[in-house]
């Protein structure tokens, strides 16, 4: 294997090579290295994430062959999961790897926020992630109602008191994305365009530019590591080495997925009735219950608009510090600065388990 | 070959080449290449008969031998009713001899609707100006190949039914 061979003459390489410059490419990828260290499995999350993503926009074009938005949106979801083959199986596999995808994320952005990843030269990797992760939640939500039934209609009423709540120019900017004050049939095909069309292409040139970043300055390591002498740091080439587990990182991914997909099918609730009530023990998905706690906490605390409006700005607050973390804890010489920014990370987390338990525990 | 792996010097300077490891390597290139194609047919199969439903619904539709057209026996003389015979449309025509024709407008040209012109009493093609019969579905100017194929036609005081001839 290590023996070097001759290459065998092939002018249809060479041919291809001259024109597309295959040779610098394959220079590159034997070049670029990875490090070899005992926090290395989180290396893996960014991937996941964005095999997770291919399988979005892969079973997204299977739905897009049958699904109608409009007044016919129900009933085309209906037709694809209980009449069209395996459709239930596309279906659930898009819904589940839409969760997986958010899950994903949230665990690669933990792992770079306790690296210290976002440090200098870093920062835009850090925002460009914050943006993806803040678009990827809107993708989350606009596909939700894409259904119409009962459960996406009332998550998307409920969500829109969001933008409502924006002083000033909130009514007009909820009405701009309801198409009226009312969700209904012209809601839906709205966030049809944006799920389908704006959101994507907002998403890909984002991701590309992450990814590129990635490319350009490698992969940052923990402080732990960075702290050792170069000639003790390990690490193994791309290709094929890390490729290789990547890839087999994806498999076990495809595998969690296909199995939550077919064991746990997505169901599918009645069709939404602009009449009917809210039906009882509606909850925000996963991934919106710690907020939706956390204001519902403050709002116990500080009540009626003044702890409304204060509970938005700690929120916000809390947010606006977490998106800028790069600027506080800049570069490994910030010491006290970066404990600090550990510390906090901690907080998120128990406060974000901590919200999302009591959130649940609570909602009978 | 088999006589160098004799000799032990041999074997350690080139451990690639020992009969054993060429033997495992190539069950695993076995394995691993039934695993991938094990994979893309669980994949492609549901993905398969997922895009492939409405073609599956056609052909299921095409298996119809006979329609009923309620309240067809009233259509006046000299007109056409089109209708959908399976998954393709069909017309139904009423001469002004009293007659009843129906047969398939699909033009076995290439496959455009056609439509009968009482005026000239005509089944005509408008893509390539092919021109059949109307009552026998004969070809009889332009580029169609084959006549268009005939239905038995049964009127009775509550519709006309078309069945497969």
């Amino acid at each position: 294997m290590t023996t070097k061979t001759k290459p065998i003459p092939n002018p249809i390489y060479d041919w291809a090579d001259e024109r597309l410059g295959l040779s610098e490419m394959a220079a590159f990828a034997r070049h670029k290295q990875v490090p070899v260290h005992a926090q290395s499995f989180w290396y893996y999350w960014g991937g996941v994430s964005l095999f997770l993503f291919l399988v979005q926009c892969f079973t997204g074009v299977l739905l897009l062959v049958y699904y109608r938005p409009g007044a016919e949106a129900y009933e085309s979801v209906r037709q694809i999961t209980f009449v069209m083959h395996f459709g239930w199986l596309i279906r659930s596999v898009h819904a589940w790897s839409a969760n997986l995808m958010i899950f994903a994320i949230v665990v690669h952005m933990f792992s770079v926020f306790f690296m210290k990843a976002y440090r200098k030269p870093r920062e835009f990797g850090w925002f460009s992630g914050m943006l993806l992760l803040g678009l990827a939640a809107i993708f989350g939500f606009s596909g939700y109602l894409l259904p119409m039934d009962e459960l996406s209609y009332f998550a998307t009423k409920v969500g829109m008191e969001i933008p409502a709540a924006i002083p000033w120019v909130g009514t007009f900017i909820a009405n701009m994305l309801r198409g009226g004050p009312e969700v209904g049939e012209v809601t839906v095909q709205r966030f049809f365009a944006m799920h389908v069309v704006v959101l994507p292409a907002l998403f890909i040139p984002l991701l590309a530019f992450h990814v590129w970043l990635v490319q350009k300055h490698g992969n940052a390591v923990p402080p732990s590591e960075e702290a050792k002498p170069a000639a003790e740091r390990k690490s193994e080439p791309f290709v094929p080495n890390f490729l290789r587990k990547d890839l087999a990182m994806w498999l076990v991914a495809l595998n969690v997925l296909s199995l939550l997909a077919f064991v746990f099918p997505w169901s599918l609730g009645k069709p939404f009735d602009p009449l009917a009530p809210a039906p009882v023990g509606i909850h925000p998905e996963w991934y919106f219950m710690s907020p939706f706690e956390m204001l519902k906490l403050i709002g116990m605390v500080l009540k009626g608009t003044i702890g409304e409006i204060l509970g938005l700005l700690l929120f916000n607050g809390a947010l606006l510090l977490w998106l800028l973390i790069p600027f506080y804890d800049s570069s490994n010489q910030a010491g006290r600065r970066g404990r600090h920014a550990t510390w906090f990370g901690l907080i998120v987390i128990l406060a974000l388990l901590g919200t999302t338990v009591l959130g649940y525990w609570t909602l009978k | 070959m088999s006589e160098q792996t004799n000799f032990t010097p041999n074997i350690v300077l080139q451990p690639a080449l020992e009969p054993g490891e060429i033997r495992t390597r190539r069950a695993f290139m076995v394995a691993a290449a039934a695993a991938g194609v094990a994979y893309t047919a669980m994949m492609g199969y549901p993905i398969y008969r997922y895009l492939d439903s409405p073609g599956e619904m056609a052909a299921s539709i095409s298996a119809v031998t006979q329609v009923t057209l309620k309240d067809a026996q009233k259509l006046p003389l000299g007109s056409v009713l089109m209708f959908k015979f399976g998954p393709s449309p069909a017309m139904l025509i009423h001469h002004q001899d009293g007659r009843w024709i129906s047969l398939t407008a699909v033009c076995t040209h290439l496959g455009c609707t056609v439509q009968y012109q009482p005026d000239r009493d005509r089944i005509h093609c408008a893509c390539h100006g092919g021109e059949y019969d109307p009552y026998t579905g004969v070809n009889i100017s332009g580029p169609p190949p084959r006549p268009l194929k005939l239905f038995k036609v049964a009127v009775n005081d509550t519709g006309v039914d078309v069945s497969r001839a």
